[in-house]
Formats: structure tokens, sequence, C-alpha cells
């Protein structure tokens, strides 16, 4: 098993580059931020970077922040971190108890059932019932298209582990075929990385990164900068019909969820 | 000057579908992000661009009056009350606004007409709108006018 796991490590490895470079995703990255820094108005200094490099970590990435929907940033929460939870208690038991001679702490499978029920319910939830062609366009949940390459896997992968450990634990039959059907489902999920949306958790942080500088350094891509929190802005004689209001107006048209037809 | 959409940053949430009153954006069945059916029949409204959380819809000018180098891009920010706009010329000239969307918190102006009572059979008859305001009516009276009406003439936009 822990050979596999390497290879497994090696094939997201070298998935990831393949797409990086088929892409030239990390070309444009650095080649937009060059281009910004000669655009921007003012310049970032190491501290600020530093700054947004926290908040990209603790916003975006952590707290999963670029999502507007509620219920697509729970879901994504429960599936990111359910997946990593998963992910290293399987590594640990892989490698620190691979033998009977080894015993587990009662606490790793227990966290890594946690971990994998944690996925189960927010790749579902997303999968019958959050995701745009289900729950706006009125699509079948059973449609299957390459984009969904990714989610599937990785839901077949835990679910089919999941249901493998219920039955060696009981000892009942079919566990072999279970297994043989978890490492196929397992081995589609990190060999498929150059097909799939596996790269989303390394090339979604750098592109929410890119944004912040591009704020940060006012260029913004174009997009105005104007805000009416600026003290110099709110005696602006457009403002002065605000001058009275709260700040937090609530939502406009976001109060209701988009439900296309 | 037909919409666009930058597929990175769309996150397939479908309020450009909602708000399109050509019915042209949809959302693609392959990649689940939004994108204009049909170009051409695009008449810039801006409403979708407006109403995209993630700023991910643009609009492409045609060459021949919005030339290479120009933007236009907008914010509308619901929280503020606010819309911003940018326009940048092909000479780098600069142009910044912002403008309040509202002056009241969103949903709180909304007339309740099921509270008001039905319109009666002389007010059916009538040739007046229903609510139409007291004050334009030039039969009643005699000449209205701003102080009659207590009203004040302000300086810039009114909304």
């Amino acid at each position: 098993m822990q050979g596999y796991v390497a290879i497994m490590v090696l094939l997201v490895v070298a998935g990831t580059l393949f797409d990086v470079i088929h892409k030239g995703s990390a070309r444009y990255f650095f080649d937009n931020w060059r281009k910004s820094k000669t655009k921007g108005a003012k310049e970032v200094g190491g501290g600020e970077l530093v700054s947004i490099a926290v908040q990209t970590a603790v916003v975006d990435v952590l707290a999963s922040g670029e999502f507007c929907n509620a219920r697509r940033r729970l879901a994504h929460l429960l599936t990111m971190y359910g997946f990593i939870i998963y992910l290293v208690t399987t590594v640990m038991m892989v490698f620190c108890y691979p033998t009977a001679a080894t015993p587990t702490p009662e606490l790793v499978p227990q966290l890594w059932w946690l971990g994998g029920l944690m996925v189960c319910l927010g790749g579902y939830w997303f999968w019958f019932f959050i995701r745009v062609d289900v729950a706006a366009e009125g699509g079948s949940p059973f449609r299957v298209m390459r984009a969904d390459l990714f989610i599937l896997s990785l839901l077949a992968s835990v679910t089919l582990g999941l249901i493998w450990a219920f039955l060696q634990a009981k000892g009942g039959a079919g566990a072999r075929v279970l297994f043989g059907l978890y490492i196929v489902a397992t081995t589609v999920l990190f060999g498929a990385v150059p097909w799939s949306k596996f790269a989303h958790m390394f090339f979604k942080p750098a592109a929410a990164f890119e944004k912040r500088i591009t704020k940060a350094d006012g260029t913004a891509e174009n997009l105005p900068t104007l805000s009416r929190d600026d003290p110099e802005q709110q005696k602006r004689h457009s403002m002065e019909l605000l001058r009275d209001a709260p700040m937090d107006m609530g939502l406009g048209i976001k109060r209701e969820a988009p439900r296309h037809y | 000057m037909p919409t666009f959409v930058y597929m990175t940053r769309c996150d397939g949430c479908g309020h450009c579908v909602d708000i399109c009153p050509s019915d042209i954006m949809h959302i693609d069945k392959t990649y689940r992000r939004a994108y204009n059916i049909e170009p051409n029949m695009c008449w810039e409204c801006y409403s979708c661009v407006k109403a995209c959380p993630q700023n991910a819809i643009d609009v492409r000018g045609y060459a021949d009056f919005a030339p290479l180098g120009h933007s236009v891009r907008v914010q509308r920010d619901e929280q503020k009350g606010t819309i911003a706009w940018k326009i940048k010329f092909r000479n780098g000239t600069e142009k910044n606004f912002l403008s309040p969307i509202t002056t009241k918190p969103w949903g709180t102006a909304i007339p309740k007409l099921a509270e008001v009572a039905g319109p009666t059979q002389e007010m059916r008859d009538s040739e007046l709108l229903y609510s139409e305001p007291k004050f334009i009516r030039m039969d009643d009276g005699g000449l209205h006018t701003l102080k009659s009406n207590r009203l004040k003439m302000k300086k810039g936009v009114a909304y």
C-alpha cells in the first residue's frame, strides 16, 4: 500500500505539472503579475504582500471565501476539510501503522470515518441539490459530463472506501471486490489530474492571491475602485442622497437565489 | 458590443441568466459556466455585467468606435447601495464615477399592495391611473405648484 500511495502522489505532481505546462497557466500568472506591476498605481511592498498572502490563505482558501452562495460554500467546506482529514489519516495509517504489530490509535480510524462522511455529505449534497444544472436549470442529477470527473471519482473513491471498511470490519463477503473498485476509483481520482478539476486546489488560491494583488496595486483588472467607505468619496455631490443612509443596505437582487425558469 | 464571460472567474451562480432581458445568458451544459448564446441579440443593457457577483462578465466593444486599449467596467455594490464605473480611454485618460442606486435599505420601500383597499367603481371608471399623484390633477382646485404641494426643487439627480 505504501508503494501505491507514493505512486498516487507522483501522479498528482506529474499531472499538475503537465496541466500547468499544457495550459500555460503559470506563465500567464507571472506575465499578468508583471504587467499589473508596470500598470499599477502604487507598488505593493513586501509587508503588504505577506498580509495579502495571509488574507488569501485565511479567507479564500481556509474559509472558501470566494463562494457567494452560502450552501455552496458550506458544501465546499465539508468536502474540502473532509478530504483533508480523510487523506491525512489514510497516509498516517498506511505509513505509521502498516502492520498489526503497530496498532493504530483509536482516534485515527475514527477521524478517517469522519473525514469520509464529511466528503460524502458535502459531495452528495452538491451533486444532487446544489449544482447549477440541477438546482436552477432543471437538469437530471444523473446526467454526467467529463467536467464531473473530479467530483464523481472523489465520491466514488470515498464511498467505496467507506463501504469496504465497513464490510471488512463486519467480515462480510465482497470486501475484496469492494477494495478492487476502491483502488480503481482512487487511481482515477489521482491519475486523471490533467483532465479533471483536481488541480483547482492549486490554481484557485493563486488566482485569489492575484485578484487581491490587483486590488492592492490599484489596477483591479480595470474594475472601479471607488467605494462609499472612503470619507473623501462621501463628500461627492452624487453621494449627498446617501448621507444618512446606513453603510449596509442589505442585499438587492441577491436576496433571492437564481431560479432560471 | 455583446457581453462575454471570463470563464475562470464565473462560478455558474446563474444571476446573469435570471436577469438577462433577452434570455441569451445561459449556463453551458458541459462546463456549468455562463455564456452568451446569441451575442448579436445582446442589446448591451449591462444588466448581467452589474448582476455578476464575481465581475466575470465584460462587454466587448466593436473596434470601430471602441478601439483597443479602452475599458468600461462597472461594479454594483448592493451592500453600500452604490454603483461605480471606471472608464479608461485609449490614451490612458481615466474617469471614475460613483452614484447611489438606492436611498433606502433594499426591500424596505416595496409597496404592500395586498394591504391597499381595492379600487371603487368610480375609480375604475375614471381616466386616472392607479395612485396617480393628486398634484397633477389640473381639474382639482387651482394651479398646482411645488409650493402648494409642499415640494422642494432639489439640486442634482433626484431619486
